[in-house]
C-alpha cells in the first residue's frame, strides 16, 4: 500500500519538474520565466523528498527532509526577489538607452 | 504487476522526468538572452539536482544524498543571490559614465 502513496508522490514531483524546466524554456520573458522555476520547481522537489521521508519511515531521514523543504521555501521568495528586482532595472536600463 | 514492480518502474520513470528537466534547463541556460535568464536556468538546475538526490536516495537507499541535497540547497541560493547582485551592480556600472 505504501509503495502507491510513494510512487504517486515521486511521479506528481517528477511531473511538475519538467513541467518547470519546459515553462523556463517556453515562456516569453524573464520575469515569467521566474514565476515558472520558482514555484512549480520547488514543488517538484518538495514532493519528491516527501516521497523519499515516507519510502525510508525513518525519524533521522524525515528530520533531513524537512529541513531541505523549509530551506527550499524559505530562500526559493528571497532569490526570486533579487533576481526579479536585478531583471526589472535591466529591461528599464534597456528601455532608457 | 507488483507493487514492487510498480515502484521500481515509477522511480525510473521520475529519474528520467528529472534528469530530462535538467537538460531542458539547460538549453535555456545556453541560450538565454541575458544574465538573468541563465541565472534562472541555474536555479532551476540546482532545483532538479535537489530532486534527482532525493530519487537516488530512494532507489540505492543511501541517506547520504539527503545531506547532498541539503548541501546544494544552500550553496544554490548562495549562488543565486551573489549573481543577482552582480547582474544589479553590473547595470548600475554600466550607467554611471552617461550619468556624468
Amino acid at each position: 500500500m505504501i509503495e502507491i502513496v510513494v510512487a504517486a508522490f515521486l511521479l506528481l514531483g517528477g511531473f511538475f519538474a519538467l513541467i518547470a524546466a519546459i515553462g523556463v524554456l517556453r515562456m516569453p520573458d524573464v520575469l515569467t520565466r521566474m514565476h515558472a522555476s520558482t514555484k512549480a520547481g520547488t514543488l517538484g522537489s518538495s514532493l519528491i523528498l516527501i516521497g523519499c521521508a515516507i519510502f525510508k519511515a525513518d525519524a533521522e531521514i524525515t528530520v533531513r527532509v524537512i529541513a531541505i523543504i523549509l530551506f527550499l521555501m524559505l530562500t526559493a521568495p528571497i532569490g526570486a526577489h533579487m533576481l526579479g528586482r536585478a531583471a526589472a532595472r535591466d529591461e528599464k536600463h534597456r528601455k532608457a538607452d | 504487476m507488483t507493487l514492487a514492480e510498480f515502484l521500481t518502474l515509477s522511480k525510473d520513470i521520475t529519474l528520467i522526468m528529472v534528469v530530462l528537466s535538467l537538460a531542458v534547463a539547460f538549453i535555456r541556460l545556453a541560450r538565454g538572452p541575458s544574465l538573468a535568464d541563465r541565472v534562472v536556468a541555474l536555479d532551476m538546475m540546482t532545483v532538479s539536482l535537489i530532486a534527482v538526490c532525493g530519487v537516488i536516495a530512494i532507489s540505492t537507499g543511501q541517506p547520504a544524498l539527503l545531506d547532498v541535497a541539503l548541501v546544494l540547497a544552500l550553496v544554490g541560493f548562495l549562488a543565486t543571490v551573489a549573481l543577482a547582485r552582480y547582474a544589479e551592480r553590473r547595470n548600475e556600472d554600466l550607467k554611471e559614465p552617461s550619468d556624468d
